[in-house]
């Protein structure tokens, strides 16, 4: 049983149940500097461990970029 | 700390900050550079963009600039509405921990110059969602002193289009901005040589925030010290009263005590 679900724009199919926790450690050598948001809301860190990705959900990854 | 921070602090929101000179990360070639120009500079702040996490890259900027004893002001760069830089401020406190935030959301993607509309909003609710707020700001001093009155905690006016280095197009509105602020004015945007920067903190200017000038020299380790230098010695000509500017000349030496002309003898 698979969630599909965009994660930085593109489509994804994740395996039920998946975190955000783990999501972030699939993309991010480190969780240091990383933020998430799902459906333009932050998700804090705190919770990262028990927010699971629902179908149709769009996760933003993001950390810090050259710029400004 | 330094003398300067000790004999003539520059505060932010009531933090000591030890030194004028702020920089940015974009157009920075590597991580190499960037580390020698920072140290260069003795810069305490950096902004970074918040942009989605690339699996590719290896480095940590948020490392680097840890390393360095740098502190992070994230900037909502590439925001266009209020709603989005009002989203990129709260992940950037999240990813980073700071409630420090460089609020950028620009018009069109041309001249990249600020949409003071936009951008009030997006203040206005991040002041109130705790943020300390550093709008980048076009060099109107109606908006300037509106940002203020919304609660930022400075304003950062730009000199001319970001990346264009053409320096202060308008340094009356500068001075104009400057006079009329009750929180420290930060030039921010256009800097393209040394010399632009001390003519910023001549017209009155708290401080400097310097990127392409900087990361896009041909030297940048160099130029940043150039651009350290430079804040310094505008901010001490600032203080030290220049003259007036006169139409006619003011003679330096006085005309007592001069010996007598030399008269033409008679043939």
């Amino acid at each position: 049983m698979t969630v599909a679900a965009t994660v930085n724009g593109k489509s994804c199919h994740l395996a039920d149940g998946t975190t955000v926790a783990l999501l972030v450690d699939e993309w991010c050598p480190s969780p240091r500097g990383v933020a998430v948001a799902v459906n333009g809301e932050v998700v804090p860190k705190s919770t990262w461990e028990q927010v699971q990705v629902a179908p149709g959900d769009a996760v933003e990854i993001v950390s810090a970029a050259a710029g400004g | 700390m330094n003398d300067a921070a000790l004999t003539d602090p520059f505060m932010v929101a009531g933090t000591v900050m030890p030194s004028r000179l702020l920089l940015g990360t974009g157009g920075m070639t590597s991580p190499e550079s960037l580390t020698m120009a920072l140290r260069a500079s003795g810069t305490s702040l950096v902004t970074v963009a918040v942009r989605r996490v690339d699996p590719a890259t290896r480095h940590s900027l948020v490392d680097l600039l840890d390393g360095l004893g740098i502190r992070i002001l994230p900037n909502t760069a590439g925001c266009f509405t209020a709603v989005d830089a009002v989203l990129t401020a709260r992940l950037a406190r999240e990813a980073f921990s700071t409630d420090w935030v460089k609020l950028e959301v620009i018009g069109d993607d041309r001249t990249l110059l600020p949409d003071p509309i936009e951008l009030l909003v997006a203040a206005e609710q991040l002041v109130d969602d705790g943020f300390v707020v550093l709008p980048y700001c076009g060099d109107d001093p109606v908006v300037a002193l509106r940002l203020e009155q919304v609660g930022c905690a400075a304003v950062m006016p730009l000199g001319a289009p970001i990346g264009s280095g053409l320096g202060i197009r308008n340094p009356h509105n500068i001075q104009l901005i400057v006079e009329r602020a009750g929180v420290p004015v930060i030039l921010d945007a256009g800097i393209g040589t040394a010399s632009d920067a001390c003519l910023a903190m001549e017209l009155g200017c708290s401080g400097v925030l310097v990127a392409s000038a900087v990361t896009r020299a041909e030297d940048p380790a160099l130029m940043a010290t150039a651009m350290r230098d430079a804040v310094a010695a505008g901010r001490a000509a600032c203080r030290a009263g220049r003259i007036t500017r006169r139409f006619v000349a003011e003679a330096s030496s006085s005309f007592d005590g001069l010996v007598d002309p030399v008269t033409s003898v008679e043939a």
